[in-house]
């Protein structure tokens, strides 16, 4: 499969190596799982004391609370999923456009999930 | 004229970090509209891929820094519990106008001595705390995505659009915590 598009003048002029979309889809993909990640735990340490705890266990004794294991954990899947993902598809021609869609889905959810309206309806 | 340990954090945090992010936000989107057949000669795009590839970088770092400075040093002074006298969890509060040493910004806002300020807590800060780690996470990704593609862009406007669409998600994700971030700044500053 290529990508170019040769009736562009400029870019042929530049003589540019095609690229497999699998990285570019990884990187949507990831995305989209770690502000889902985000929204989850926000969500799901509203309705468990215990989770909360945990998630706090996070912050070395600064007093941040369970912000700290939300962003760490957070943070440490996406990076997983993205190099998970990267490293499967990094040669591969993955349809981006379903990626980009799965993304932005996971996104949407996890970002309802961060919104305190929300996440306050599962407060244990 | 002098600032406060604290006060110069949040500056760092809001107003240094924040100008930034904004900065290479205004120059990132405005490069990646421009991305387009027709417009740029191929010298043009060699010059104007790595003012973008600078660009949208910086956005990333300058958000990562953002809440790691925001989460890890401003928020456990804001947070943190000094109100509470026996059963009364805001008597460090009464009478207060502003913050002080026997009451956090949270104590402030949640015990509503000045007016109805507990929503700026509830909503506020609730969603700022949490909605500001996507901005780097969608920054970075744009950023990688920016870097891989580069010119290709170009010739794939589908691709283009979403890449715009990921860049602005993450500002409107440092958009909604920095908004609040001012009026909680104005409401309860951390002093």
């Amino acid at each position: 499969m290529t990508h170019r598009d040769s009736n562009i003048p400029e870019l042929a002029e530049l003589g540019l190596a095609d690229k497999p979309d699998g990285p570019g889809a990884a990187a949507f993909l990831a995305a989209g799982i770690g502000v889902f990640v985000l929204g989850l735990l926000t969500t799901l340490s509203e309705v468990s004391s215990g989770l909360g705890s945990f998630l706090g266990s996070f912050d070395f004794g600064l007093g941040v609370g369970a912000l700290a294991g939300k962003s760490t954990i957070t943070v440490i899947v996406w990076l997983v999923s993205w190099a998970g993902l990267h490293a499967a598809w990094k040669d591969k021609d993955v349809d981006i456009r379903k990626m980009f869609w799965w993304g932005l889905w996971l996104g949407i959810v996890g970002v309802l999930g961060t919104f305190p309206p929300f996440f306050e309806l599962f407060k244990g | 004229m002098e600032l406060s340990t604290r006060e110069t954090w949040t500056v760092i945090h809001g107003l240094v970090l924040g100008t930034l992010f904004l900065l290479a936000f205004a120059g990132g989107l405005a490069g990646l509209w421009s991305l387009r057949p027709g417009l740029i000669t191929a010298a043009g795009i060699k010059e104007r891929m790595k003012r973008l590839y600078w660009g949208t970088w910086i956005m990333a770092v300058t958000a990562w820094l953002t809440v790691i400075t925001g989460t890890w040093i401003v928020y456990p002074w804001y947070r943190v519990k000094l109100s509470p006298v026996g059963d009364n969890l805001y008597a460090g509060c009464e009478g207060a106008i502003v913050p002080g040493p026997s009451c956090s910004p949270r104590d402030f806002l949640k015990s509503n001595v000045s007016g109805a300020t507990a929503e700026w807590h509830g909503l506020g800060m609730e969603w700022k705390e949490h909605i500001g780690w996507a901005a780097p996470i969608l920054a970075t990704a744009a950023a990688f995505l920016i870097v891989y593609y580069g010119p290709r862009l170009i010739a794939r406007p589908w691709l283009r659009a979403a890449v715009i669409t990921l860049f602005v998600a993450a500002f409107a994700a440092a958009v909604v915590a920095g908004a609040f971030g001012a009026f909680l700044n104005k409401v309860a500053p951390v002093i």
